[in-house]
């Protein structure tokens, strides 16, 4: 017992009655959580040294900071969940500062042009966006202490589901939704703003892990036959197919469009992977394009949409000129991102303030103007990494719910990148989604805190060695067996 | 769940994979075209943060970059710049670039993919950037030459090397300041613009390279050439030149220039007929070949195509599906035929270089900053217009020209000079276009000139080629044979 309480706490368990000794690999984390932080604080000191030729002076203090941050997360880990993958929380690091860095640059173009003009100097995106990431860190460290192990959400699966319903209905209710954008997602609340659907997508990817792990074994057999194709009982089909209809109800009515896709995508998925039955994807293909059909046909602005990422497309296909006036952010997104070629412009040295909402929608496009193809590159491998250690801890761990939660955490954050990257480079049309950890924002910011608490979480279950059972001293029948 | 978890592992793997794809293909596939866009501002503002290349004539930069005050940190000039500004056309912040400025913008900015080791070492070195350069063909003397000749008059002037095709001398009047286009100051370069594309004498047009007119007796040369290439006739075969020929199908009747007759027995030899430029002699050789055996000997020239010089020339036309009497007014450069001076001077050069013409070209050779060659110019055959011996013939007729006949005044003493004259007429009410063009010596051709004259400040009836294009095009074959 006391060779697993010393394997808990994350050092060599010492006990000659132990399985093998598991690395818990905490000081590979330590050593890239502390590169990560020297990259991001390296790209900091390399937007002031192009702007200004010398160092600024907050880098001593911003330095600290973020390996503060890092180093409570990485000790949480540590002490809460030692077994994780290690390099899941440094790449999220790295992300999270590469995104400070970036809207910090965009901030000084800003002050430069107010100063030009002649008009006050707002305060800037960056000093938010850190609080915002102490936040972040914050719900992470609570996730990690309260969630000690992920079975115990599936508890209160049903509970949680009505939550994330509710969360995502609350922009909806007057007084306390606003409209931003022609979008209803935000609601403000003593001066706040926070966008609830980031948290309720969480809360519903949980309630779709836990009612399809219970439900699986029924959903995937064969109920009754419709047009050919095998169909669940309604019984069983019926309250989740509900969920995820109101769901995609509520997004559809509040005009986010990218958080349909998003939850359509991760439904499907986790369907899949429950039931094993390759034919919910044909189902969701079909559902799929007769509701971006419908879309299409019923929605101005989905029109609108469309009709950018076709001309943007075409002409950076065909070599036509671009219409400015027809799809102006994407083609300016473009004209950044080709400006980057493969080293990029450099930080500081490239125009991404010619893009509208660099530091938000368009945070890639920053991103590869001034790192380059390359950097885009190695940022999206980053993410990659991230999908597929979330992806491996599904693989391994050994109960249901884990594997389903952990694929539809990991599903979620591939589907969002993608359908963001995509659509900044035109190779889909253009969305709302945001770009974790990388984009200027709060709620998102922090509900992918929570996201990697939880991946986190999941893979130090799938990790940890299988308790060994230490034969009781005594020669009594019944035995107490401590896990 | 294992067996879907790996396929769902292997879907996000792709999806990855196509973003990766897709930031290629924006960032390096289609970065120049995306760059080039016309709306696309960056690239400029790029340039103008660098020291961009020299354009050298002879040595001596004609176009060069210096430092200036502002947020744009070069400013470029240009030496003499009325007497370049067709070859170098301006570059400018707001209205883009022509010219070679234009052509060679990637070496002169130093974004040349060739150019890339030098900017890397650049970078590590701290040196600042700077742009290629571009050694020009120009003979600095013969455009000079030229430059004068054509003042007073509206009009252009292009000489070629008949061995190489290497551009001597490009020039056009009226010109225009290309300074006025590149300086620094918007509303200056708003106001010079304006008025120099609302000025009626057209300032800006490249007359040399990209406005075509009817040859006129010029375009004799041409028809001697496809008679004499048939194996039919040669230079002292005599033709059928009456005082006027009747035009079949019609009532009209082709004169000679002022009613003069070529003839006392209307029988002419074509070495003659070249001599006094008799315009009977060539019509009625036009309809006896027939149109479409003069159209393939003006292919042959360089008719009916454009060239890269490297700007892209007017296309000179010999007309398709003539009848009888267009033929014979084709024949003598009337009717739809057009040149441009730089297809007469292809056509001089391909007499005097034995019947081969050579492609045209400005650029002799591009440098990286530390002078080392980027690129030489080779020369190269555009196509053989006539046999050696049909050359050798035509050379002789048209010294006979220059020495007895309509050229005199491009006699140079000491050295053997062919040309022909042309009076081309234009419309009903307006002078005529007087052409000339030339190569010397004849033995070892260093210079063909092709000289027009659009608009000239004499009296009508004293505009000839002989009279003011002849003396032009002799003090440019002058200045390149250093006399």
């Amino acid at each position: 017992m006391s060779a697993n309480a010393a394997a808990a706490r994350g050092g060599r368990s010492t006990g000659a009655d132990d399985g093998p000794r598991l690395r818990t690999r905490r000081f590979v984390e330590l050593v890239m959580t502390l590169l990560a932080v020297g990259i991001a604080m390296g790209a900091y000191a390399m937007v002031h040294l192009a702007r200004d030729g010398e160092l600024p002076a907050s880098l001593p203090a911003y330095t600290g900071g973020l390996l503060l941050l890092a180093l409570v997360a990485h000790l949480a880990v540590r002490r809460f969940a030692p077994y994780a993958d290690p390099v899941i929380l440094p790449a999220v690091i790295l992300l999270n500062g590469l995104g400070l860095v970036l809207i910090h640059r965009l901030d000084l173009t800003e002050a430069d042009e107010a100063i030009a003009a002649g008009e006050t100097v707002a305060r800037g995106d960056a000093p938010l966006q850190l609080t915002w990431t102490a936040v972040g860190v914050a719900l992470f460290v609570v996730v990690l202490v309260v969630v000690r192990d992920h079975r115990m959400l599936q508890r209160s699966t049903y509970t949680i589901g009505a939550l994330g319903l509710a969360m995502l209905l609350l922009p909806l209710v007057p007084g306390l939704g606003t409209e931003v954008n022609g979008s209803r997602l935000w609601i403000r609340f003593a001066g706040l703003s926070f966008q609830p659907g980031e948290v309720a997508k969480l809360a519903l990817i949980i309630f779709f892990s836990g009612y399809l792990v219970v439900h699986r074994d029924a959903l995937a057999l064969a109920g009754k036959r419709f047009l050919g194709l095998d169909l669940p009982r309604a019984r069983d089909l019926g309250p989740i197919l509900l969920a995820w209809l109101a769901s995609l109800g509520v997004l559809v009515f509040q005009r986010d469009l990218g958080s349909s896709l998003l939850f359509f995508g991760i439904f499907v998925v986790l369907l899949y992977v429950a039931t094993e039955r390759p034919s919910w994807l044909i189902y969701g293909f079909v559902l799929f394009f007769g509701g971006a059909y419908f879309a299409y046909t019923q929605f101005g602005h989905v029109r609108d949409r469309v009709t950018i990422w076709l001309d943007s497309a075409g002409s950076l296909a065909t070599g036509r000129a671009f219409d400015l006036e027809t799809s102006f952010q994407v083609v300016q997104s473009l004209y950044g991102l080709a400006a980057g070629g493969l080293i990029g412009t450099g930080l500081s040295e490239g125009h991404p303030e010619f893009v509208p909402f660099a530091s938000t929608d368009f945070i890639i496009s920053a991103l590869g103007e001034e790192l380059g193809l390359t950097g885009l590159m190695a940022v999206l491998v980053l993410y990659a990494i991230i999908v597929e250690r979330g992806l491996r801890a599904a693989l391994l761990v050994r109960d249901g719910f884990g594997k389903l939660l952990a694929a539809g955490l990991a599903a979620s954050l591939a589907l969002q990148v993608f359908v963001v990257v995509g659509g900044v480079t035109s190779l889909i049309p253009l969305t709302g989604l945001t770009t974790p950890f990388l984009s200027y924002g709060g709620s998102s910011l922090i509900a992918n805190w929570a996201l990697v608490a939880l991946l986190l979480r999941i893979s130090h279950a799938a990790r940890r060695p299988a308790p060994s059972i230490t034969p009781a001293a005594s020669d009594e029948m019944t035995q107490v067996v401590k896990l | 769940m294992n067996k879907p978890l790996r396929r769902v592992a292997l879907a996000c793997l792709l999806l990855f994979g196509l973003l990766l794809l897709n930031a290629n293909y924006v960032q390096f596939v289609r970065a120049d075209n995306v760059n080039n866009d016309a709306g696309n501002r960056r690239l400029l503002l790029e340039e103008y943060s660098r020291e961009r290349g020299p354009i050298l004539v002879a040595g001596q930069p004609v176009a060069l970059s210096m430092p200036a005050e502002g947020d744009l940190e070069y400013l470029r000039r240009y030496t003499n710049g009325p007497l370049y500004a067709p070859v170098t056309g301006y570059y400018s912040f707001i209205f883009g670039a022509d010219g070679i400025e234009r052509e060679a913008r990637e070496v002169l900015a130093g974004t040349d993919d060739r150019l890339f080791v030098d900017r890397v070492a650049n970078l590590l070195s701290g040196d600042p950037e700077e742009g290629g350069s571009v050694v020009l063909t120009l003979n600095a003397d013969a455009q000079q030459a030229a430059w004068e000749g054509l003042q007073g008059q509206v009009g252009a002037v292009t000489a070629l090397n008949p061995q190489t095709g290497a551009i001597l001398a490009m020039a056009s009047n009226p010109s225009y300041d290309p300074n006025v286009l590149s300086s620094h100051d918007a509303t200056a370069i708003l106001a010079a613009w304006t008025q120099l594309t609302e000025d009626p004498a057209r300032p800006m047009l490249n007359r040399s390279l990209r406005e075509t007119y009817p040859p006129g007796s010029t375009f004799k040369i041409i028809t001697a050439a496809a008679a004499l290439s048939t194996g039919d006739y040669d230079a002292e075969t005599e033709v059928y030149a009456p005082d006027e020929l009747d035009l079949p199908l019609t009532e009209a009747v082709l004169p000679n220039q002022g009613g003069a007759s070529c003839s006392g027995n209307e029988q002419i030899s074509i070495r003659d007929a070249l001599r006094i430029s008799c315009n009977t002699a060539f019509g009625n050789l036009g309809l006896e070949l027939g149109a479409d055996v003069l159209r393939e000997q003006a292919e042959r020239f360089g008719f009916n195509t454009t060239v890269d010089v490297p700007m892209t020339s007017a296309e000179s036309v010999f007309p398709t599906d003539l009848n009888e009497p267009q033929s014979a007014q084709s024949a003598i450069g009337q009717f739809d035929v057009r040149a441009t001076p730089l297809q007469m001077a292809m056509v001089a050069a391909g007499i005097a270089n034995d019947g081969v013409v050579m492609k045209p070209y400005l650029v002799q050779e591009t440098r990286a900053p530390d002078l080392t060659p980027l690129s030489t110019t080779e020369p190269e055959e555009l196509s053989e217009a006539v046999t050696p011996e049909v050359a050798a013939q035509m050379q002789s007729m048209l010294v006979t020209v220059v020495e007895e006949g309509t050229g005199q005044n491009a006699q140079i003493e000491g050295v053997t000079v062919g040309g022909k004259t042309g009076t081309a007429q234009t419309e009903p009410g307006r002078p005529p276009y007087a052409w000339f063009v030339a190569f010397a010596p004849a033995e070892d051709p260093q210079v063909a000139v092709a000289v027009l004259i659009e608009e000239a400040s004499v009296a009508p009836n004293d505009i000839s080629g002989g009279r003011l294009a002849a003396p032009i095009a002799r003090s440019v074959m002058e200045a390149v044979l250093g006399r």
